[in-house]
């Protein structure tokens, strides 16, 4: 049997692994991208092992609208990402710096 | 699980704008290029319509629906109809803006329908789903929207870095709710309200809570999560930035009081002491930093986050007069700032954006009229008596100073005073320097109309701020 804290520390590492990724990642933002789909991967695992533990299914609904949403979110990032490659050539993390102050 | 036709009525003016906005994505694609107004006269009758059918459909009890998951009451009312006004607006000043420039005109307002379908069920929300896919609705919407003008590098910069800190919001968000939801045992706001206080010491919870804050924090673009205000409000086209500014706050504003007062009231004394570090840092680096901006766009996005931190007071006072204070603080500045963003398109013209503070210089001998109405709201934004700004900040210090948080009151007044000086610097621009170009002003009647309108619309309600006001107090949870 295992605990419901063990989930819980599962999804806090992926959490903080994705973190991680997020701002250590200073060369591309593909890279991003996958950091951030990590972190709500994080998320569904906690809220399935919560839905799991409370005997409630409302978790795994939960679950099912954040990975529609997630999708969603992928295309219009990568939509994003191909009109910024298309202006600058580039999608070094680093060289987004056109704006300051 | 219980079904009746009737909870749909709660419901009518979403399903309506849903409607009406798959209309316009439809029509948009056999409007030919000639006849491309048609797809704006369409999208503002849709929010005239909504905007009758809100008042229509208005009832004065709150109302469950859907599972509770959606609740209908005046404090969304009111709320929807400000977010519904407010986009009229916005489609009027940005319609010829628009035009002359290459931007996508259909995608842009059907892109600004789904997204007030957003706000307006994040406004409803009662469920952290439904907190959760309105503010989605509304976010994507918002992404999509700074990167419409395909060709800028400015925008599509402004666009992928909006993108990425706004996901990371959401996963922050996401992942308090998680906690919430696990120690709760529900998604429903008035059960997580009732259940929160017997686990109040809960470790998990306090964590939920702060992640949760990480999130609507950076949604409303508060200190130390507003890296992404000023370089969104520059890199966007200005019409874009006119909608941006101006009604998401108003949802975001909903979010925070749905979250927070709806649902976790049993942790205010937590909450609160987070809500002050952010309403101290919010004013005191947004009117610093604004004091050193020349690009007005930029200026008017740390004005935003110093704002932002006003209306955070008026919430963590923690009582009706509070909120209803932190409510009017909103609607007002969603006006103010409404104004601001379209004095600029009104200034800028094909092949010239007047987005350098210079560019106001001498306004006052090409239109001493528009020069009026800029020193309306800039005096307004500063809080000067009697503009509606000085009210709005005056009943949100009258609230701290009842729950003894005199300090805090006298911190934000400081600051305040700090941030008078950018918004007379525009006015002096206008009114003591002389012209660097003197073409005159170029826009619709339309425009110049509803320009005027707005200013007239705070000088008048400056004088009469009680009926507003009490509407709020109204409103607002006791």
């Amino acid at each position: 049997m295992i605990a419901l804290s063990d989930y819980l520390i599962l999804a806090a590492i992926l959490f903080g692994i994705s973190i991680a990724g997020i701002f250590l990642n200073r060369k591309n933002v593909i890279i991003l991208l996958m950091a951030i789909e990590l972190m709500l991967l994080a998320v569904n695992l906690n809220f399935i092992a919560f839905s799991r533990y409370l005997g409630d299914t409302a978790g795994q609904v939960f679950v099912f609208f954040i990975l529609t949403v997630a999708a969603a979110e992928a295309a219009i990032g990568l939509a994003i990402l191909v009109v910024l490659f298309r202006n600058k050539r580039t999608i070094n993390v680093d060289d987004l710096n056109q704006m300051k102050g | 699980m219980h079904f009746d036709l009737n909870q749909l009525s709660l419901a009518l003016p979403e399903i309506l704008l849903l409607s009406m906005a798959c209309v316009v994505l439809i029509a948009d694609l056999f409007v030919t290029e000639r006849s491309r107004g048609a797809t704006y006269i369409l999208a503002q009758i849709t929010l005239v319509a909504v905007f009758l059918m809100v008042l229509a459909t208005a009832i004065d009890k709150p109302q469950l629906a859907f599972s509770h998951t959606f609740i209908r009451d005046g404090l969304g009312d009111l709320l929807k109809l400000f977010v519904l006004g407010i986009g009229f607006m916005v489609f009027l000043y940005s319609k010829d803006y628009l035009k002359s420039r290459d931007v996508c005109f259909g995608e842009f307002h059907v892109l600004a329908l789904f997204g007030i379908l957003g706000m307006m069920i994040l406004i409803s929300a009662n469920n952290l789903l439904t907190i959760y896919l309105g503010l989605e609705l509304l976010s994507l919407c918002l992404y999509a929207m700074v990167a419409l003008q395909r060709d800028s590098i400015l925008a599509s910069e402004s666009a992928i870095k909006y993108f990425i800190l706004g996901a990371i919001a959401s996963g922050m968000l996401l992942y308090g709710m998680s906690m919430i939801y696990g120690m709760t045992g529900s998604l429903d706001l008035t059960v997580i309200n009732q259940n929160v206080v017997q686990h109040k010491t809960d470790m998990v919870l306090i964590f939920g809570l702060v992640f949760v804050m990480v999130g609507v924090a950076f949604k409303l673009g508060a200190v130390p999560f507003h890296m992404w205000v000023p370089d969104v409000y520059q890199g966007s086209p200005t019409a874009v930035t006119l909608f941006l500014g101006t009604a998401p706050k108003i949802a975001a504003f909903a979010m925070l009081m749905r979250l927070l007062v709806y649902g976790l009231m049993g942790l205010y004394a937590e909450w609160r002491d987070i809500l002050i570090v952010l309403a101290v840092a919010s004013m005191a680096i947004g009117n610093i930093v604004a004091i050193s901006q020349t690009n007005i766009k930029r200026m008017l996005a740390y004005s935003t986050i110093s704002h932002v931190g006003f209306l955070i007071l008026g919430v963590l006072s923690g009582t009706a007069a509070g909120f209803a204070s932190a409510m009017f603080y909103t609607l007002t500045y969603a006006v103010m700032a409404l104004g601001a963003f379209g004095m600029i398109i009104l200034l800028s013209r094909f092949g010239y954006e007047a987005e350098h503070i210079d560019s106001f210089k001498g306004l006052n001998q090409r239109s001493s009229w528009f020069a009026f109405v800029m020193l309306v709201l800039m005096f307004s934004l500063a809080g000067v008596p009697p503009f509606i700004g000085f009210w709005a900040k005056l009943n949100v210090l009258m609230a701290l100073v009842s729950v003894n948080l005199t300090w805090l009151a006298i911190v934000a007044v400081v600051f305040s005073i700090i941030g008078a000086f950018y918004y007379l610097r525009i006015i002096k621009l206008m009114y003591f320097d002389t012209a660097q170009d003197s073409q005159s002003l170029e826009c619709h009647t339309g425009m110049r109309v509803a320009m005027s309108l707005n200013g007239l619309a705070i000088l008048l309600l400056g004088f009469k701020p009680d009926l507003l006001l009490a509407l709020c107090l109204q409103v607002v949870p006791g």
